[in-house]
């Protein structure tokens, strides 16, 4: 089966293809303005992390950095917190529309989130919450709410109930049965459930820059800022870029066994 | 304690499982649920475990009306026929997890668990998940979590269906012996009416929801009240022939005509339907008084100690069950012979007349 040359051909053609804009934006965070400019170059000639020591000796940079992980902290913490009884309750009763429930809740994840930029700014404003790092994790419960719910339905789905049943004859108060007996066996499930929210929230930008201005600036803001009077420093931009991937690349590491369970068992 | 149903009735999106059942379980009885998937044995189970409401009815506990009390609020154990246990839990804790509900003080947990598993013998896996156990062993956690609740009533909906044989005859051996200690109520539901009998106690044989007879398993074996209970108490199915007494003798249908001896003699003139079980029909020929039939064998199959003969007679099939190694070509036509001192005869509504021994 593994014979011939062309499987391995297209899998380092697939391998070039997926790792080459990854390697260019390294690649450019090691160089200098003058020398990104100078022409095509593979291998960078005199490498240096001028960039990064400067973006780690900016506040303004840092600050954005602890921002942006902040509100995805927070954003993942709620959504997982408020989709674990909302998925038990869709997993395990029945009541009147519940169907039409989960597929509105659904829909949440259809909808541009542009549509919602600015009511969600003058809601914010009116409430005392524009920028603050509140509003940001809030406003993307918008969309990793309902993909939680949705997603933890899946594994707990696949939990029998006649364990809950179980739980109950033996006496488990429902909370105690909850936290002891049921969140184990859906730890898969909330791991990959985190995962996706941290993914989403710390990828979108139009709303945490729409509901921010200077004190809870996101990361991405910040890079959109790079430009000066002498032009773009694509040598920063390209630092700030490899940053921005090092949080997801570490959440992805640690969940990496649990991803792969969830992608066999559950909703992915 | 006691446990009653009083005309419950209960229907799951309007489509009834149970109709109007009555029911009163003793202390220290045993009550074998027999009828076939989908008779109702799991909602009735349900029902007495607190985990469903009827739709209308009582469940009583010493004459108390304890319809709607939460199951937490009970003093019930269940066993599942899947294996259900904790799969975050060790063995040790899944057996130990009612007690640790109550608060019992550890030292008495460690002692009733140790004799729970020592019991079950399970003393070798008990730190382990019950993952890594085989199925006999994940159901004997479950059995051990049930027993060592001491709870007043306890529920085994086919623990042993999901078991390998060997595995099956020996904890049906020793699960009377287990629960009998406790002084229990213990409620055992199966599908098959040779385990009914190995466990004994009382039958309450099930039939579409309903509960058709109750009372001490040998007798509904012996006496099943209709045709209804005897087909659900006989494995395998109960043959049945439709017969017609005129002057003295009996027309089978199919046309075997006999002198109405044996049991039909006390018969009057009419319809009759004649049940009996595969053991009671022979294979030979020129018995004298047996009523003969001429059958054609469709199939035969060999446990090791018995041969059960499929036999195609007219528009019926019967069953007959041999002591010994016989094999049958398809389609050879033997002679099936009855006793006809040997047979249930029901009435036409179905309701039992005469049975082999004295009524």
């Amino acid at each position: 089966m593994t014979r011939g040359v062309l499987p391995k051909l297209g899998l380092v053609l697939y391998l070039v293809c997926l790792f080459l804009p990854i390697y260019w934006l390294i690649n450019m965070s090691l160089r200098t303005n003058e020398d990104i400019m100078s022409g095509l170059v593979i291998w960078p000639r005199h490498p240096t992390l001028i960039k990064y020591f400067f973006i780690f000796h900016d506040p303004t940079w840092v600050h954005a950095f602890l921002v942006s992980l902040t509100y995805v902290a927070i954003n993942t913490v709620i959504s997982v917190t408020v989709a674990l009884p909302a998925a038990y309750a869709f997993s395990r009763y029945h009541f009147i529309g519940d169907k039409h429930l989960f597929f509105w809740l659904l829909t949440n994840l259809m909808a541009p989130t542009a549509v919602f930029a600015l009511p969600f700014f003058n809601l914010y404003y009116a409430v005392g919450l524009f920028d603050t790092v509140w509003a940001v994790a809030l406003a993307h419960c918008l969309f990793n709410v309902p993909l939680a719910v949705w997603i933890l339905e899946g594994f707990m789905g696949g939990v029998p109930r006649e364990i809950d049943e179980t739980a109950a004859i033996d006496g488990y108060s429902f909370w105690r049965f909850f936290v002891r007996i049921f969140l184990p066996l859906i730890a898969n499930g909330v791991g990959v459930t985190a995962f996706f929210c941290f993914m989403f929230s710390w990828v979108e930008q139009l709303l945490a820059t729409t509901l921010t201005a200077t004190k809870a600036l996101p990361f991405a803001a910040v890079m959109s800022r790079s430009y000066s009077a002498s032009g773009m420093d694509w040598s920063l931009l390209a630092a700030a870029g490899v940053l921005t991937m090092i949080p997801g690349a570490l959440v992805i590491w640690f969940v990496r066994n649990h991803i792969a369970k969830g992608f066999a068992l559950g909703r992915v | 304690m006691s446990v009653s149903l009083d005309h419950v009735v209960r229907a799951v999106d309007g489509v009834p499982t149970i109709r109007d059942v009555s029911l009163t379980l003793d202390r220290g009885t045993l009550s074998v649920l027999l009828g076939p998937t989908l008779s109702g044995k799991t909602s009735l189970m349900r029902l007495l475990a607190g985990l469903d409401k009827p739709t209308t009815g009582r469940v009583l506990v010493d004459g108390k009306d304890v319809t709607g009390i939460d199951v937490r609020q009970r003093s019930v154990a269940m066993v599942y026929q899947q294996f259900i246990n904790y799969p975050s839990l060790t063995v040790y804790e899944n057996i130990a997890s009612p007690l640790r509900v109550q608060g019992r003080p550890k030292a008495e947990i460690e002692k009733r668990v140790g004799e729970a598993a020592q019991l079950l013998k399970l003393e070798p896996y008990l730190n382990r998940t019950p993952l890594q156990l085989s199925g006999g062993q994940q159901q004997r956690t479950a059995i051990a979590r049930a027993l060592v609740k001491g709870a007043d009533l306890v529920l085994l909906d086919e623990p042993l269906a999901n078991l390998d044989y060997k595995l099956r005859e020996e904890l049906r051996a020793e699960l009377p012996r287990i629960f009998e200690a406790s002084g229990a109520i213990f409620v055992y539901a199966t599908t098959e009416p040779s385990e009914a009998l190995l466990l004994g106690g009382n039958t309450v044989c099930m039939w579409e929801g309903q509960v058709l007879q109750v009372g001490d398993t040998a007798r509904v074996y012996r006496r099943p009240d209709t045709l209804r209970v005897a087909q659900v108490f006989s494995d395998p199915p109960l043959n049945v022939v439709g017969i017609e007494k005129q002057n003295g003798s009996v027309q089978y249908a199919g046309g075997v005509k006999a002198p109405a001896s044996g049991l039909y003699a006390a018969l009057g003139d009419g319809a009759y339907r004649v049940g009996f079980r595969a053991h009671q029909l022979e294979v030979a020929n020129g018995i004298a008084g047996r009523h003969a039939f001429s059958a054609t064998v469709t199939v035969t199959e060999i446990t090791g100690s018995e041969s059960f003969v499929h036999l195609h007679r007219g528009d019926s099939n019967w069953v007959a069950v041999l002591h010994g190694v016989h094999e049958f070509p398809p389609g050879h036509v033997l002679d099936a012979v009855l006793d006809p001192d040997n047979v249930f005869v029901f009435d036409a509504a179905g309701r039992l007349v005469a049975a082999p021994g004295a009524m």
